[in-house]
């Protein structure tokens, strides 16, 4: 935890230039420029700045956003909805897509359709996702003019225009997603399927249905819940370059402005939030595989 | 129902069998779409390396008259908003990538090779150095890389760093664990007992040995700096927006996506076009230095 807040500040900080000369503008006088630093404590040594930083963690606070002139949380909490809603939307595209195709692809291994998705899935892990998105906004937006171009609609302004505003944008990021956990599904698959507990689940009668998913998706899905915490990262990140492919505002617009409070705000928050999420998906590995015990 | 072809295997004698054959078919197609990407990334470098011939035009040079021009005979990929060639300005970006994606290949393995045999044949230094990457690489990639950028400022050097940065800690973590393995074979030891210093036993037998993954690793974190580059470049904070960038012709086209959809559609096929032959070249490659990691390695990768 620590460590991850250290990397975070420093990395950020040690870069040269200096917000205090962008916000007083080409044309301020050096004198200027030294008393905002002193008001944004920036003259300070690094250690020091560090050092301050952590008391107002350990409080909870993550300082004021230089920019906006307003604690960062207030500014993190106002961009959470829709960054949150299009990670959300496209996880759940990309597990209801990519865990599928995997479990088809394996039944009927090396058959037409196996290779056709597999060859999908190859174009999507090389289609990037910001790429994608402008491809629908041309297709469904532009052409067909069935869904917005861009924008977002909050919540509170319905939940199907809220819906709608997301639908381009998380498949976007849901589908280049899902091509990874098809591939990982179908292969923890194929090696399943080989095993002898198959074998003797078919001899005893079984349908195939029984045994294709309650006997061997509930054993291959060990190593598609491992994708599936990577892909969140990506998801996190993927949901950043999506916002502005789509005008999103979303914590991915706080980040793009040489703002250090909030872009380390944003950055802590999501190594946390990743953190956590692996952390789940360990949880989750007991759950579902009884041999895993945590020593 | 149809029963699958493994299923009704009785005779460890017929697994064996069906297992060969299996895998023949698979390493067939295999080698047959890694050559597909072998062609797609000469084709690329070859691009990278003759643009300035293949271009013709200045990717800087404006066309005033033909502003936001269809795709014509004089202007293959049509025209920007202030009538820079977009054929032109593809093809020099086709260069960046290559260039940055080498770059940052090259910054990761210097990286990731120091830390990573520091870490696995230095036990004491161990703890910390993991630690470190650790540290590193509890960051979603692309957004370290933003944020670093973000206070960095927009040049070509710094997306290099930048994106060097996201890539070391995970080639560190890949050369510790051939190291580990290695310090421990009897030739290290034998070695060790021949009095060889420990700079030389590195040299001589610890880094050659542990290089095979790593460069199958290479290829992969090519094509995640690619798309990294063309990323943040997209979004603004990679490459400045004068230099032709397949991210920074994307950002431009974005803008004019109703009117000039060109704009979007030939860098972003060329986009695909690299990252696809990167992938089967590495998948390829993969198979060819180290059987083992088939299937899980690679699709594991993380941009």
């Amino acid at each position: 935890m620590l460590v991850v807040a250290t990397v975070s500040f420093v990395l950020i900080r040690l870069a040269p230039g200096d917000p205090a000369s962008v916000i007083a503008g080409p044309y301020a006088s050096a004198d200027d420029i030294g008393r905002l630093q002193t008001a944004l404590g920036l003259d300070q040594p690094l250690p020091v700045q560090l050092v301050k930083w952590y008391g107002r963690l350990a409080r909870g606070d993550l300082g004021d956003s230089i920019f906006l002139r307003r604690p960062v949380l207030e500014a993190i909490y106002e961009r959470l909805e829709p960054t949150l809603l299009l990670t959300g939307w496209a996880m759940l595209i990309a597990v209801l897509v990519g865990v599928p195709v995997g479990v088809v692809s394996a039944r009927h291994h090396n058959s037409f359709l196996d290779q056709s998705f597999m060859a999908l899935a190859l174009i999507g892990l090389s289609v990037p996702n910001f790429l994608l998105g402008l491809l629908m906004i041309l297709c469904f937006g532009v052409w067909l003019g069935w869904l917005p171009v861009a924008g977002y609609v909050a919540l509170e302004g319905g939940l199907w225009p809220n819906v709608r505003s997301l639908i381009m944008p998380a498949l976007a990021l849901g589908l280049v997603q899902s091509a990874l956990i098809a591939r990982i599904t179908r292969s923890s698959m194929l090696d399943v399927l080989r095993e002898q507990y198959i074998l003797s689940g078919r001899s005893k009668g079984l349908t195939e249905r029984t045994v294709v998913y309650k006997h061997a998706l509930k054993n291959a899905i060990i190593p598609t819940l491992t994708v599936i915490g990577i892909t969140f990262a990506l998801l996190i990140g993927g949901a950043v370059v999506i916002e502005t492919v789509f005008n999103i505002p979303g914590l991915g617009r706080l980040m793009l402005r040489r703002d250090y409070p909030v872009v380390q705000g944003v950055v802590l928050l999501i190594a946390l939030t990743y953190t956590a999420i692996n952390l789940l998906v360990d949880l989750a590995y007991l759950a579902i595989d009884p041999r895993i015990r945590f020593r | 129902m149809k029963v699958a072809p493994w299923g009704d295997r009785g005779s460890n004698a017929n697994s064996a069998h069906e297992r060969t054959r299996y895998l023949g078919v698979r390493s067939f197609l295999r080698r047959r779409s890694a050559v597909i990407g072998a062609v797609l990334v000469a084709a690329n470098v070859l691009v990278a390396i003759g643009a300035t011939v293949i271009a013709g035009v200045d990717p800087q040079a404006l066309d005033v008259k033909a502003r936001l021009a269809r795709p014509t005979a004089t202007h293959w990929f049509g025209t920007d908003h202030v009538g820079r060639d977009a054929w032109s300005r593809v093809i020099h970006g086709a260069r960046l990538s290559m260039v940055v994606g080498a770059s940052v290949v090259a910054l990761s393995f210097v990286g990731g090779l120091a830390f990573g045999v520091l870490g696995g044949y230095y036990r004491a230094l161990d703890n910390v150095l993991m630690r470190m990457m650790d540290g590193v690489m509890a960051f979603p990639g692309i957004i370290l890389a933003i944020a670093m950028m973000a206070s960095l400022g927009p040049s070509v050097f710094n997306v290099i760093v930048a994106l060097g940065v996201v890539y070391v800690p995970r080639v560190a973590r890949i050369v510790r664990g051939s190291v580990l393995v290695i310090r421990e074979t009897p030739y290290v030891e034998a070695a060790r007992a021949l009095g060889i210093g420990d700079g030389r036993i590195i040299a001589r037998h610890v880094l050659p040995n542990c290089l095979s993954p790593v460069i199958v690793q290479g290829t992969f974190i090519f094509a995640a700096a690619v798309l990294g580059e063309a990323a943040l470049s997209f979004l603004g904070v990679g490459v400045p927006p004068q230099i032709p960038s397949w991210g920074n012709v994307l950002a431009e086209g974005r803008s004019y996506l109703q009117q000039a959809p060109w704009l979007t559609l030939f860098p972003g096929a060329a986009i695909m076009a690299s990252i696809l032959g990167l992938n089967l070249f590495g998948d390829g490659l993969r198979d060819l230095l180290d059987p083992k990691l088939r299937g899980i390695q690679g699709a594991a990768r993380e941009s």
